[in-house]
């Protein structure tokens, strides 16, 4: 564990040109019907990532979970493991395992025979499988649960017996669909961090499908956020959150302002918006936002101050503004800035000081100023 | 109202269940009639239960009964759970609609139909008329029972096992033995028990597609009344009632008890 960091912070194998991508889907398409869930989507997965696809229901990510181990074949395009092409290839001779939504254990089997079902299917001898089992079940720490049967178990249980048993197998790829979907709020957040130490202590490729972005942004090495059957964007936790590439992209994870505007003056580094009432921003991280472009600036909440004064002069990015609605939740008090031009501006402040007289109240002349790279130019 | 019985509900439901169970009471008492009048009651005896056992006519009617009502639906369950399977599972056939309309179509088929349609089959294709023939038939009308029965097991069967069973290397056909028959096969046996029951009552179609040597026992018990109603014929049929009753409270005490340590055992795994 004390070196997970470290490991964490120097696995990039997306940033090496010499490396091989694992799992590779090329321009696949699923189409049901006149539906199309997955549409000319092309991914990259190396190994031993930890890879998370995020996006709401009916974006398609599920269907491409469920293409990966063979229980539907793509439209058209390929999708290759280890460079072989996986089409054709029935779910039971696939080496990737899944853990399911619903656990899908075998009512009639206990604990122990849930965890050697796939096991016997490849007739391994009785006295490994035996060992084996009992491995499973010391990793998840259920040994003294091994005769139950799945309905005498709590959903937590539950979990962890079909976690062992999709790893059972030491697949090559374990795909988990909304893993922790049905678990409450405190035995998800520390299941997350069982389920990353679990990946790094066995060293295999995960693939996890979920619609919770904070379950994404802990445990996953790169996350694909997708929507209408397509990637938006493949990217770290941290580029995820703070360059976002698009409008969806910034709105879907966490909190976000977006500033619509035109940029009025452009130098290669900095640009300068003008909005719809006339106040000029001037940012940087514009990227490739010509001259004359309609553009969104997205800032996160925590990145805009709040003061009671005017700034001092010189004070880059500052606006004017009324305390619109506010709501203290204990570490932090979240801002609504009512700009002069009608738009409101969500802010968030660190209680970092315990509640003095001066705060700010409802209706207060308040101002809002950022840095320029405090946000991000959003052409799409 | 709730909880407390008005003199009006009582009375219904003394009504109702008399109008239910009169007759039945009536009969397994006058099995018990020392007269041979049926109608008089000549004190307390058991002799017809005796006498029973050496109406050898009888006795192999209820062989016959018996051997017709296992082979048949034993056949029949296992044509229904493979009709129930297709219906449910290969939904997107040309024609579905129709073929599971065919497959119930006999539940509401009135049986003199069912009868003679089976029988001029069988004349015409020249099979002579006998055990096999009332088997076939049986076969044909409690094979729909089964198919409803196990089809509704199946629509709320759990699909993702299934997949979990393939995902973990096992083969669609041990999939199907491994998996999905253990957890249908409650709904299997229940309808296994109904075909069953079907047959050993099945008065109207057998008499249609039975021959010489083939006789069951409602049939034999029919030609008796015929005659005159019999006290021996009372105690058979008490006798039948008591397998019967035996056999559903069987099935009622053991669903109950499984139901309640199913409950008890998900509560005490939510406490932990």
């Amino acid at each position: 564990m004390k070196s997970l960091g470290s490991i964490r912070r120097s696995f990039a194998p997306w940033n090496d040109p010499e490396a091989r991508p694992y799992i590779v889907f090329e321009n696949v398409t699923k189409r049901f019907g006149d539906f199309t869930a997955v549409n000319d989507l092309s991914l990259d997965i190396y190994e031993r990532e930890f890879f998370a696809l995020l996006g709401a229901s009916g974006c398609g990510k599920s269907t491409l979970l469920r293409m990966l181990a063979g229980f539907e074949e793509p439209t058209s395009g390929r999708i290759l493991l280890e460079g072989q092409d996986l089409r054709g290839i029935p779910p039971y001779r696939r080496p990737v395992n899944m853990m399911f939504q619903s656990y899908a254990l075998f009512p009639h089997m206990t604990v122990e025979a849930n965890i050697a079902f796939g096991l016997k299917q490849d007739g391994m001898p009785k006295a490994d499988i035996e060992a084996r089992v009992a491995e499973m079940l010391k990793l998840v720490r259920l040994e003294q649960f091994a005769r139950r049967k799945p309905h005498q178990l709590s959903g937590g249980q539950r979990q962890r017996v079909a976690l062992a048993r999709s790893v059972a197998k030491r697949p090559k790829v374990l795909l988990l669909d909304e893993p922790l979907g049905a678990l409450d709020k405190k035995l998800r957040e520390a299941t997350q961090f069982e389920l990353m130490d679990l990946q790094q202590e066995l060293g295999l490729t995960f693939v996890v499908v979920t619609h919770d972005q904070e379950e994404a942004m802990t445990m996953a090495d790169r996350i694909a956020i997708m929507d209408k059957g397509q990637v938006m964007q493949v990217a770290t936790p941290a580029e995820v959150y703070e360059a976002p590439t698009s409008r969806f992209v910034a709105d879907f994870v966490g909190n976000v302002n977006m500033l619509e505007g035109t940029v009025a003056e452009r130098s290669e580094k900095t640009a300068t918006i003008t909005g719809a009432s006339g106040a000029r921003i001037v940012v940087e991280n514009a990227g490739d936002a010509a001259a004359g472009s309609e553009v969104a600036f997205a800032i996160r909440p925590e990145k805009i101050k709040v003061s009671s004064r005017p700034p001092a002069a010189g004070v880059p990015n500052v606006m004017e503004g009324e305390i619109w609605d506010l709501a203290y939740l204990g570490d932090m008090t979240v801002y609504h800035v009512k700009l002069s031009d009608g738009q409101v501006v969500k802010a968030s402040a660190l209680n970092s000081a315990r509640i003095t007289e001066d705060q700010l109240s409802w209706n207060d002349k308040a101002w809002i100023s950022f840095a320029p790279d405090a946000g991000v130019v959003l052409t799409r | 109202m709730q909880g407390q019985l008005s003199r009006f509900n009582i009375s219904a439901l003394v009504l109702g269940f008399s109008f239910l169970y009169l007759p039945i009471i009536l009969l397994i008492i006058y099995s018990f009639n020392d007269s041979r009048l049926v109608t008089v009651w000549g004190g307390f005896s058991t002799r017809w239960y005796v006498s029973l056992l050496s109406n050898q006519q009888l006795l192999d009617a209820a062989w016959v009964t018996a051997r017709i009502a296992f082979v048949s639906a034993t056949v029949a369950t296992v044509l229904g759970t493979l009709a129930a399977l297709a219906l449910t599972r290969y939904t997107r056939f040309r024609g579905r609609f129709l073929f599971s309309g065919m497959v119930f179509a006999p539940l509401v088929m009135p049986e003199v139909i069912t009868g003679l349609s089976l029988l001029l089959l069988f004349v015409a294709i020249g099979l002579d008329r006998g055990f096999l023939t009332v088997t076939l038939a049986h076969i044909t009308f409690t094979m729909c029972f089964v198919a409803v029965v196990v089809q509704s097991r199946l629509m709320s069967f759990d699909r993702s096992l299934e997949e979990a069973a393939m995902d973990l290397g096992a083969t669609p056909v041990r999939t199907f033995f491994q998996v999905t028959l253990p957890v249908i096969l409650p709904a299997i046996v229940s309808g296994w028990m109904l075909a069953f029951t079907l047959s050993l009552d099945d008065l109207v179609i057998a008499s249609f597609t039975s021959g010489p040597g083939a006789t069951t026992l409602p049939m034999r018990i029919y030609s008796q009344v015929r005659l005159g109603v019999t006290p021996e014929i009372n105690a058979v049929c008490t006798l039948l009632i008591v397998v019967v009753t035996a056999g559903v409270l069987t099935a009622a005490v053991v669903n109950k008890r499984r139901d309640v340590q199913r409950q008890r055992d998900e509560q005490a795994a939510q406490r932990g």
